[in-house]
């Protein structure tokens, strides 16, 4: 109880340390439109859709204002409802209005508002240019008659992933969202995190969509498609599909893709697993050889190629482990190497980056990628709407053999500090159910930002970062250039909270993500084999298909790299 | 170097006198204005005849300087711009309007060598001829207090600048006064800030000094955007140390160590200027470490902005300092408390600073005896526009209207008629006859629904559609909007998308409510100062000339006659020879007839360049 007060619509609401009048109206229950706010990012007050009017007739943006005890305002004035109307009229009045075929259709900031403040009319003519689309990205596509320039992707791509691909060019009603020289998306410095279309407000920068391709796979009978999920997505999925957000829906997913028409799903976790084993390897290799600087992880696409493109001189440091999916991906098409009918192995990705990843040329052999496709939980929704499918009523079913075993450790891959738990699971000397618990309070889990840890190991304490959201990656790396913090090993996610906050996943807020979280470890809690070592498949796979070609199929050698 | 108070004593007794010894003084506008005129070539004319007749004469003060000379200097804007090149000679304060440098002879034989007066360089007006300049009622009804330097000493000299007084205000604040004292003075004298804003300064030096952060900046606002305003470039072109010892003081009693004045690009003379005066004050210890043997470490750096109207805003100035976009942000936090580089700053305007030195020396009791209680001191305005005398004025806040456009303006070019003033720029509004007799201070205006902003007084007269004008200011805020916030980027758009139809006839009526109902929401909801006042001048002609815009929108007709597409050519059947000269002449063929019959304007074709209109023998071609 702060014991402050300020009227809100001559309610009484307390101060409880927010930052600005906008979060005490909201959690007055009053959802007061915006643009451009976001409470990780920087306050942006340009919508000025949240303006609202103070007891003198003062109009004020709520966002930006700080509550004081006695304050009063009204948030639905005439005034503020003609303001709103116009403001949302002016935007309307330059942006595209082709609905119906917008990507965003349906799931548009704008569209909602436009319908909630009954826009009927926009009595201003139509001024926007056609600009061509640039597809050039294999993350994201940008629609740039599209865009409000509401600046959230700008400040998405600086301030929380440290990127700064895109930017503000021009000035007054010439500006625009451009990358530096108006290059186009794939000749940016972007590392395809796909964040800027997570808060995307309208279709203006939105994840490419791949479905059609399935689509035109699934109904070749010539071809055999094969399906693995990331741990990620079963969380992410069902809200969009009338469950609980955070649930494992995991069962529902494999019943979806059979009837949909895949012939074989796996679960990625399972290639997690492999990548525990040959990551703790590379790991432990390291300390016995007393190689300088931590080992940075290697699973997420988008923080290894800003890791290429900034730090090169880390690349060194940088797991040679393939990626989860891409370690499965190559089993995979070893395994049905001898088929006698062609094989399309889909991943099915929490993530806009994997979809760069599976098209790099590391990860392709004579020409033929080990993943043909990576559709994200937002087209796997999709392709289950447009198959009519009622998700709610598909009976559960579990992903095939021989794959269809996985450890807890690989599915809690999906949120930040996984990789790490699972690693640690593999090396401690004592594995015991309790030890095992304990190692769930040593600092990483959370949904922070930036955890650190410090694990027994012999005779000596491993220190231990997870960090997620590259600006907080980037800031770790310049405290380990100057000495300032010195690690053992270092697990990067670039999307804050790790994979279940991934840009191809339904938009969700922080406490949502938490939610998703929070969902893989009540998976793993629930799983019998908790480490990845302790999985059949796995085993089997050392000792049969992996026998020999354990460096040629699980591991990397970046181009450019030392 | 100065290293003690008793140096900076010494240094001004020997220039002191330096001065005394230049028994004549031919001072030379070498502000923007009257260089575009020829004042350097009038400059280099009056230094080689004197050279090459062996007059004795000095471009700069001599430590020690002959017994008698004839000092000859580029000083800064003497205002009355209308009137340039303009040359100065004292002792007997002679101004000669509108020289050349065939003149320079004549003047040394006349006035410099017999102190006679040439009568045909001298400011005529009503057959009367003002040979001193402070008689020419431009000049007699001003009080140039923040101006006195400008045209009366040399602009690029410190030495000049100390000898008639200046850096006294800074030894009085270092070794006389403490911090508080400094503030308390500042803010008692109620000095308010000239960019427009009118906050009190010793109000936010305070705030300033306030934060508990040690790191502070000092930050001077020299981009000056208003179109038809230059009072600033002006103080920075003529009295650059003014600017800076004011600098000095507020940095003095906040506690900063660092300074930057931030000027356009397009200023390239005050730079120079600015660029000399801070290399100056350095060489003497002005600026530095250990501010003549004190505490006091005090440096200034100059910026130059790229020309963006918005960058006069504070938190998009600093943005732009910094090297970021600049783009105003949302407040809080403010400047006084996260400016510069995130640290607190005071941000004050040129004119602001060019204020200090006088509150210092003075006293704020002194101060408030100019002008009204709750707006003293002085204000400086540019003068242009249709009106006889265009230049830099400086009076004291309170005068009227009238008496600045009528007395010391001389009225209207050509006699025509008064019919609005737009003052504060794009971000002010237009006054009309009935407020004439409105005394010009921050408040007086601000209660009639305009500002003094800046201090740019643009005067029209009877010819000028105010609808044009509108559109005008319109087109300039529509271009310097940053864009970030959307009334401000989409709104203005869309207004000026509506006036350019109302001048071009193709207005309609409900245009009039849709203008009122974006300016209302412009003007409540956009995030900076550029935007919330963008539609003031389109509102305020609104309402003050309403009929004009209903003449373009209903009758299809532009009652002054500037309206290009209003215009309406028309032959006069009468009058009409049917000489073929208009046919021939016209340019896109809109004109067609029998030899020695009527001819007509095709009017869906005329362009109406008024070719015809000036061939046409008869005067049978009219423009209506």
């Amino acid at each position: 109880m702060s014991g402050a007060f300020m009227l809100i619509d001559n309610i009484p609401v307390e101060i409880q340390g927010e930052k600005n009048i906008l979060e005490l109206i909201r959690k007055a229950g009053i959802d007061l439109p915006t643009f451009c706010y976001y409470s990780e990012l920087s306050v942006y007050g340009a919508c000025r859709l949240c303006v609202v009017e103070n007891k003198w007739g003062g109009i004020e943006a709520s966002c930006s204002t700080v509550p004081k005890a006695g304050m009063e305002v009204h948030t639905n004035t005439p005034r503020l409802r003609k303001y709103r109307k116009m403001i949302l009229e002016l935007i309307l009045a330059n942006h595209c209005r082709d609905c119906t075929t917008c990507d965003k259709n349906g799931t548009c900031k704008l569209q909602e508002l436009a319908m909630r403040f009954g826009i009927k009319e926009v009595r201003f003519e139509n001024a926007k240019k056609a600009i061509p689309l640039d597809k050039s990205s294999s993350s994201i596509v940008r629609d740039e008659s599209k865009c409000i320039l509401c600046g959230d992707c700008v400040r998405m791509c600086d301030e929380v992933q440290n990127v700064g691909a895109i930017d503000f060019a021009y000035r007054g009603s010439e500006m625009r969202i451009s990358t530096a020289f108006h290059k186009c998306m794939a000749e940016s410095n972007c590392v395809g995190c796909g964040q800027c279309a997570a808060v995307c407000p309208t279709g203006a920068i939105t994840v490419k969509n791949d479905t059609a391709k399935i689509w035109d796979e699934l109904s070749n009978p010539e071809v055999k498609v094969v399906a693995q999920i990331a741990p990620a997505v079963r969380v992410g999925i069902g809200e969009a599909l009338g469950q609980t957000n955070g649930t494992n829906v995991m069962g529902k997913i494999v019943a979806a893709l059979k009837r949909i028409g895949f012939n074989e799903v796996f679960d990625t976790s399972t290639g997690a697993d492999l990548t525990v084993l040959e990551e703790t390897n590379e790991f432990l290799k390291r300390l016995e050889q007393g190689k300088e600087g931590p080992l940075f992880t290697s699973c997420c696409p988008a923080w290894v190629k800003y890791a290429e493109n900034n730090y090169p001189e880390l690349m060194g440091n940088v797991s040679t482990c393939r990626s989860p999916m891409q370690m499965f991906g190559s089993v995979l098409k070893e395994h049905y190497s001898h088929s006698n009918k062609k094989v399309v192995v889909v991943g099915v990705m929490p993530c806009t980056a994997k979809k760069a990843e599976a098209e790099r040329d590391e990860f392709k052999e004579e020409g033929i990628p080990y993943i043909d496709y990576v559709i994200t939980t937002q087209e796997l929704i999709q392709m289950i709407k447009e198959a009519g499918l009622v998700f709610d009523e598909l009976e559960q079913e579990a992903v095939d053999m021989p794959f269809g075993v996985n450890s807890g450790a690989g599915v809690i891959f999906g949120v930040t500090g996984g990789v790490t738990e699972a690693v640690i699971r593999r090396i401690a000397d004592d594995k015991s159910i309790n030890t095992l618990r304990a190692l769930a309070f040593k600092g990483v889990r959370g949904m922070q930002g930036v955890k650190e840890a410090s694990i027994p190991f012999g005779d000596k304490m491993l220190q231990i970062a997870v960090v997620s959201g590259l600006k907080n990656a980037d800031d770790l790396i310049q405290k380990i250039k100057n000495g300032e913090k010195q690690y053992d090993f270092v697990e990067v996610m670039a999307c804050l909270g790790g994979c279940v906050s991934g840009a191809g996943q339904p938009f969700a807020k922080g406490d949502e993500k938490a939610k998703r979280g929070q969902g893989l470890y009540d998976t793993d809690r629930m799983s019998s084999i908790k480490r990845s070592e302790e999985n059949p498949v796995i085993m089997s796979l050392y000792s049969g298909l992996l026998k020999g070609k354990v460096h040629q199929l699980l591991h990397v050698k970046y181009a450019g790299k030392e | 170097m100065l290293s003690n108070r008793a140096d900076l004593a010494e240094l001004r007794k020997i220039y002191q006198k330096s001065i005394q010894t230049q028994k004549v003084k031919v001072l030379i506008c070498a502000g923007t204005g009257c260089i575009a005129g020829g004042a350097k070539d009038i400059y280099e004319e009056f230094v080689r005849l004197m050279q090459e007749q062996g007059i004795v004469c000095s471009v700069s003060l001599e430590k020690e300087p002959h017994d008698e000379s004839v000092g000859v200097k580029q000083s800064g804007c003497h205002g009355f711009c209308e009137m340039g090149p303009l040359v100065r000679i004292e002792p007997w304060g002679y101004l000669y309007i509108k020289v050349k440098a065939e003149d320079c002879q004549e003047i040394i034989d006349t006035t410099i060598k017999a102190g006679e007066c040439i009568e045909r360089l001298a400011y005529h007006k009503d057959g009367k001829v003002y040979k001193a300049q402070d008689e020419i009622p431009f000049y007699e009804k001003q009080t140039r207090l923040v101006l006195e330097h400008c045209g009366q000493i040399d602009a690029t000299s410190l030495e000049e600048y100390v000898a008639v007084g200046g850096y006294e205000a800074l030894e009085k604040a270092l070794f006389e006064m403490s911090d508080e004292d400094i503030i308390r003075e500042v803010e008692t004298s109620n000095l308010r800030g000239r960019g427009g804003g009118g906050y009190p300064a010793g109000r936010k030096w305070a705030q300033v000094k306030g934060q508990s952060e040690p790191t502070k900046y000092v930050v001077c606002n020299g981009d000056e955007g208003d179109p038809g305003a230059f009072m600033d470039r002006s103080i920075m072109e003529g009295d650059p140390h003014r600017m800076l010892e004011g600098m000095m003081i507020a940095a003095r009693a906040c506690g900063a160590e660092e300074g930057y004045i931030y000027v356009r690009a397009e200023y390239p003379l005050a730079i120079s200027r600015l660029v000399k005066a801070i290399s100056q004050a350095k060489s003497y210890g002005l600026l530095g470490n250990n501010i003549l043997g004190t505490n006091f470490n005090f440096d200034i750096k100059i910026n130059k902005g790229a020309g963006a109207f918005v960058c006069g805003e504070g938190s998009a100035l600093t943005a732009s300092i910094e090297g970021r976009r600049g783009m105003p942000r949302v407040k809080p936090p403010r400047t006084v408390e996260q400016g510069l580089f995130e640290k607190p700053t005071v941000l004050n305007n040129v004119e602001t600073f060019a204020n200090v030195p006088l509150v210092i020396l003075n006293g704020a009791q002194w101060y408030k005896t100019i002008g009204p209680e709750n707006s003293p001191g002085t204000k400086a305005f540019a003068l242009t526009g249709n009106i006889e005398n265009t230049g830099l004025i400086e009076v004291p806040m309170g005068t009227t209207l009238r008496e600045v456009i009528f007395d010391i303006g001389g009225g209207m070019r050509g006699g025509e008629g008064f019919k609005a003033v737009q003052i504060g720029g794009p971000s002010g509004g237009c006054l009309t006859k009935e407020q004439l007799d409105l005394p010009l201070d921050f408040d007086s205006l601000k209660k009639a629904g305009a500002m003094i902003g800046s201090g740019g007084l643009v005067v029209m007269d009877d010819h000028t559609c105010m609808v044009e004008v509108a559109r005008f200011f319109m087109n300039f805020t529509q271009n310097e909007s940053c864009g970030k916030c959307v009334p401000c980027r989409e709104g203005t758009k869309r207004m000026l998308e509506i006036l350019e139809r109302i001048v071009s006839g193709e207005g309609e009526i409900e245009d009039l409510d849709k203008l009122i109902e974006l300016a209302d929401t412009i003007s409540s909801t956009a995030l900076c100062g550029l935007g919330k006042t963008a539609a003031f001048p389109v509102v305020s002609t609104i309402k003050n000339f309403r009929e004009e815009y209903e003449a373009h929108i209903i009758d299809k007709r532009c009652p002054s006659k500037t309206c290009q597409k209003l215009k309406q050519i028309t032959i006069d059947a009468v009058l009409c020879k049917g000489c073929t000269k208009c046919s021939r002449l016209c340019p896109v063929g809109a004109i067609s007839g029998k030899v020695k019959e009527t001819f007509v304007i095709d009017k869906s074709k005329c362009i109406k360049c008024g070719a015809c209109i000036e061939a046409c023998a008869f005067k049978a071609i009219r423009e209506d």
